[in-house]
């Protein structure tokens, strides 16, 4: 299994012709109007939930918005509509919610910073204990609240192997406070506590958590990453892991354009170009094994997708530093390497 | 803000919806139809983005594409067939792999037309009361007929040859374009009701407007007459020209050439006169041309095409004389300038008879003593409308200054139908302005999957060779449709739901339905432009708000 596997093989059914695609986007596209319904994103169906509708104050262009409703939407599919989802504060708290308003049009419990998973094992207990296996959990967050302060929260979710599908946004950064630096965020970046002053290249290299191996380490049932830019790729892994028992964990690629620097019309070329450099494997994996791997269609250096970003400003120009703009495409390389990203490369496990 | 809510309350208990965060924006997205390069490309003016749209659909498309298609161009089969296609030259997809082969998809259709059966819509416009003489039975006349008698004019097509068709017929060997597709699609056209005079040569076009009491008249005389060289020949030396020959073959006749046949020129008509001259016995078929292949007017398919066939090409010589069976050649070289200079040095090339192909000249005789026509380099000056300079008399085709191509010609019958409609109307054609281009940058590529064109299968060429059956096929219903989708759409909306997919806001409403398209939601929209830049096809632009 490699690649996004259904979005091909979805194109080509349904028709007597051998590998037509149709308009040679039917793997890509959100939507078709040749395909039969049941083969277009969950995104391209008129009566999609719209979990998180209009009106929510997130930024022009934001990817943890799209994130979340891609996600959601396909989970109320998956699910029937039965659902409830316990959110971190964060962003994607705060712009959904301003008392006494709501974006969310599916049942939505707002938890502290750090205990969103904890608050999710409570709700699938209690379902359980009433009987309503029916009902899906859904814990999500952004990064910050993911991996940094909800870390303990959800290792020991992942541990007991509850019964949540957990889903980080990550956007790299606590961007709701004021952009500082998390877990998550990359080296080199500039936050506001990584400031590229002198010698120092914006965030360090060599710190900081990879919370899709993590989660991979738990052995849990399921974990995935993901990116906005593929929304097949993406309903298709949220589908999956609905339709799993036990503790799930997708990690989905959500750019920010107020954090990055970076211009809103740009959010999903940056989701893009984030898996064609290889900085971010998309990859799944189930009970602790990679067991497939999104190939990298048109490969790019890193700059490419860099030079978008005003984070990453002081790498170029003429006090630019080539020299941490080639230890980042090393690491994309390793990615590379170790996923077989490329096609024709093998595919690692580990 | 209501002051009698508690603190902190300012806004009613409830959706974010009340929240408009259209407010916000200060650009917004407009969708729009852009030119594709194909149709911008077309001479006939056709709208092959919206054709290939329908085709696309398969099944029912079919129809419905060749529908859309005869309201620009009412002969798709022989489009598909003789065109030159400067719309795949045009074509964006050549810049992923390979263009779009357009006319593949054009003769299928027009193919399934004739053999469904599929007749042209009667004329919807109301009787003028007016009527319109056309002067030849070639592609432009033809053409401006077709459009015409669907504005609502009546038609009468005098034509000074035998048989309807023109250059299509005349000019074009059958092996490139078999007669039977001609004259279906050229009885389509007749059955609508324009009336066709055969073996009636106008003499004098002013006089016979008077005496028959036509308002307006379409000249589409065409360009029959091949241009002579002087070549010092002896008695016996056998020279034709190849326009004459070819004509002549239709009309029945079987050109005596001999073994050993050389043809003067390099254009189109001197590959056709070649590739005719094998079908007829040549073993030797040798076209001289006194510059290089690179500087041929021929189109490179067709020199390939002659070439597979047998035909041999010689570059840079001039034919001196021709006498008891031997051709004199003197040798060419290009100047600086690139035009071909005289060496001095000769040599020779057995040959039965020659044949020339220099070029055609228009038989303008109708026009002479027309006051206000303007006749420069033996063509018809036109306006921009195709009305000569005497009111009421409009020209189209070979005979006006323009690419001799019979889509040019389709195109000019078009244009000029559109024009005598307004003028007998006493209006005046305004096409509207012209969008901008959707050139392959306003394209986002990332979308595009990777697909080969698909190649129509040829005769072989030892068959060719001996007969005159048609040199290419056509492609089959599984190819054409898999053709037809590899059109990017470019500039034109094909609802692949991306922008309704791609919007953080929610702010692009789906109207549904297969024809449908998507309008955006100002109340909520922000104007990140997500949408105009996630198009695949390029038909959103973002616009700034009014301060």
């Amino acid at each position: 299994m490699s690649g996004p596997p259904k979005a091909d093989g979805a194109a080509d059914a349904g028709t007597r012709h051998q590998r037509v695609r149709f308009y040679q986007v039917g793997s890509h596209v959100v939507g078709n109007r040749l395909l039969d319904p049941e083969q277009r994103t969950v995104q391209a169906r008129t009566d999609r939930s719209n979990t998180l509708t209009c009106g929510h104050r997130a930024c022009r262009g934001c990817g943890e918005a799209l994130g979340a409703r891609y996600v959601l939407d396909a989970a109320m599919r998956a699910s029937g509509g039965e659902l409830v989802a316990a959110n971190a504060t964060g962003c994607l708290e705060v712009f959904s919610t301003p008392f006494p308003e709501s974006s969310w049009q599916l049942p939505w419990i707002h938890s502290v910073f750090g205990n969103a998973p904890a608050v999710a094992s409570g709700v699938a207990a209690a379902l359980r204990a009433k009987g309503r296996d029916d009902v899906r959990v859904i814990g999500q967050g952004g990064d910050g609240g993911t991996v940094d302060i909800g870390f303990g929260c959800l290792s020991g979710m992942f541990e007991r192997n509850d019964d949540v599908l957990y889903v980080c946004y990550d956007n790299e950064a606590y961007m709701n406070t004021g952009v500082q630096r998390s877990g998550a965020t990359p080296p080199a970046a500039r936050t506001a506590n990584t400031k590229p002053i002198a010698d120092h290249p914006g965030n360090r290299f060599g710190q900081g958590k990879d919370l899709p191996r993590i989660a991979i380490a738990h052995g849990i049932p399921y974990v995935a990453t993901a990116t906005v830019a593929e929304p097949h790729d993406l309903e298709r892994k949220v589908e999956t892991a609905v339709g799993m028992r036990g503790a799930r964990y997708i990690h989905v690629f959500v750019p920010c354009p107020l954090g990055w620097g970076s211009a809103s019309h740009d959010t999903i070329k940056l989701a893009r170009l984030v898996k064609e450099t290889g900085l971010f494997p998309v990859y799944e994996a189930v009970d602790g094994e990679v067991v497939g791997v999104s190939k990298i269609r048109r490969q790019v250096p890193v700059e490419e997708y860099l030079k978008l970003q005003r984070r990453y400003a002081h790498l170029f120009g003429e006090h630019g530093r080539p020299d941490i703009v080639e230890r980042l495409q090393a690491g994309a390389d390793r990615n590379i390497r170790e996923f077989g990203l490329l096609d024709g490369d093998e595919e690692v496990q580990w | 803000m209501v002051k009698s809510k508690p603190y902190a309350i300012s806004l009613d208990v409830g959706s974010s919806l009340a929240n408009k965060t259209g407010s916000w924006r200060d650009e917004r997205a407009v969708y729009v139809d852009r030119m594709p390069p194909c149709n911008d490309a077309c001479p006939a003016g056709e709208n092959i983005q919206a054709w290939l749209y329908e085709a696309e659909e398969g099944d029912g498309g079919y129809e419905r594409a060749w529908r859309k298609l005869v309201e620009e161009n009412p002969f798709p089969a022989i489009m598909g067939r003789v065109c030159y296609h400067p719309c795949e030259t045009a074509c964006n997809r050549a810049q992923l792999d390979e263009a779009v082969g357009i006319h593949g998809v054009e003769r299928f259709l027009g193919d399934e037309a004739i053999r469904q059966g599929w007749q042209l819509d009667p004329p919807a416009a109301a009787p003028s009361g007016k009527r319109v003489l056309v002067v030849g039975a070639g592609p432009s006349g033809l053409s401006a007929a077709y459009h015409l008698i669907r504005l609502g004019h009546a038609v009468t097509i005098r034509e000074a040859g035998t048989m309807a068709g023109g250059m299509m017929r005349f000019g074009i060997p059958r092996y490139r374009l078999p007669r039977d597709v001609l004259e279906a699609e050229v009885a389509r056209i007749l059955d609508l009701g324009v009336e066709l005079e055969l073996g009636h040569r106008v003499e004098h076009v002013v006089e016979e407007i008077e005496a028959d009491g036509f308002d307006a008249a379409f000249l589409a005389v065409g360009a029959h007459i091949g241009r002579r060289a002087y070549v010092p020949a002896g008695e016996a030396a056998r020279i034709v020209d190849a326009v004459s020959m070819l004509e002549g073959l239709e009309e029945g006749e079987r050109p005596l050439l001999g073994r050993r046949v050389a043809v003067y020129g390099g254009g189109n008509t001197a590959m056709d006169a070649a590739r005719t001259a094998r079908r007829l016995g040549a073993t030797d078929a040798v076209v001289v041309y006194r510059r290089t292949r690179e500087r041929m007017p021929a189109h490179a398919f067709e020199v390939e095409e002659a070439e597979e066939e047998g035909v041999e090409m010689r570059w840079l010589e001039t034919v001196k004389s021709y006498d008891g069976g031997v051709l004199e050649l003197e040798k060419m070289e290009l100047d600086e300038s690139g035009f071909p200079q005289p060496t001095g040095e000769t040599v020779e090339l057995e040959a039965d008879s020659l044949v020339l192909a220099l070029g055609q000249e228009s038989d303008l005789s109708l026009l002479e003593g027309v006051p206000g026509i303007e006749v420069t380099d033996g063509v018809v000056a036109v306006g921009p409308n195709m009305m000569t300079g005497h009111p009421g008399v409009f020209a189209g085709g070979d005979m006006v200054p323009a690419e001799r191509t019979v889509t040019v010609g389709v195109g000019h019958g078009k244009r000029a139908a559109r024009h005598i409609d307004a003028w007998l109307r006493g209006g005046e054609f305004d096409p509207g302005p012209r969008p901008e281009l959707a050139g392959f940058d306003k394209l986002n590529t990332w979308y595009y999957s990777d697909a080969p064109a698909t190649h129509q299968p040829q005769l072989e060429a030892a068959r060719r060779a001996s007969s005159f059956a048609e040199v290419v096929g056509g492609l089959d219903e599984s190819n054409a449709l898999f053709e037809a989708r590899r059109c990017l759409s470019c500039g034109n909306c094909f609802s692949c739901d991306n922008c309704y997919g791609v919007c953080p806001d929610n702010a692009v409403i789906k109207l549904g339905g297969p024809r449908e398209r998507y309008e955006i939601d100002l109340d909520y929209c922000k104007g990140c432009g997500l949408c105009a830049e996630e198009c695949p096809c390029g038909a959103i632009v973002m616009v700034p708000e009014e301060a």
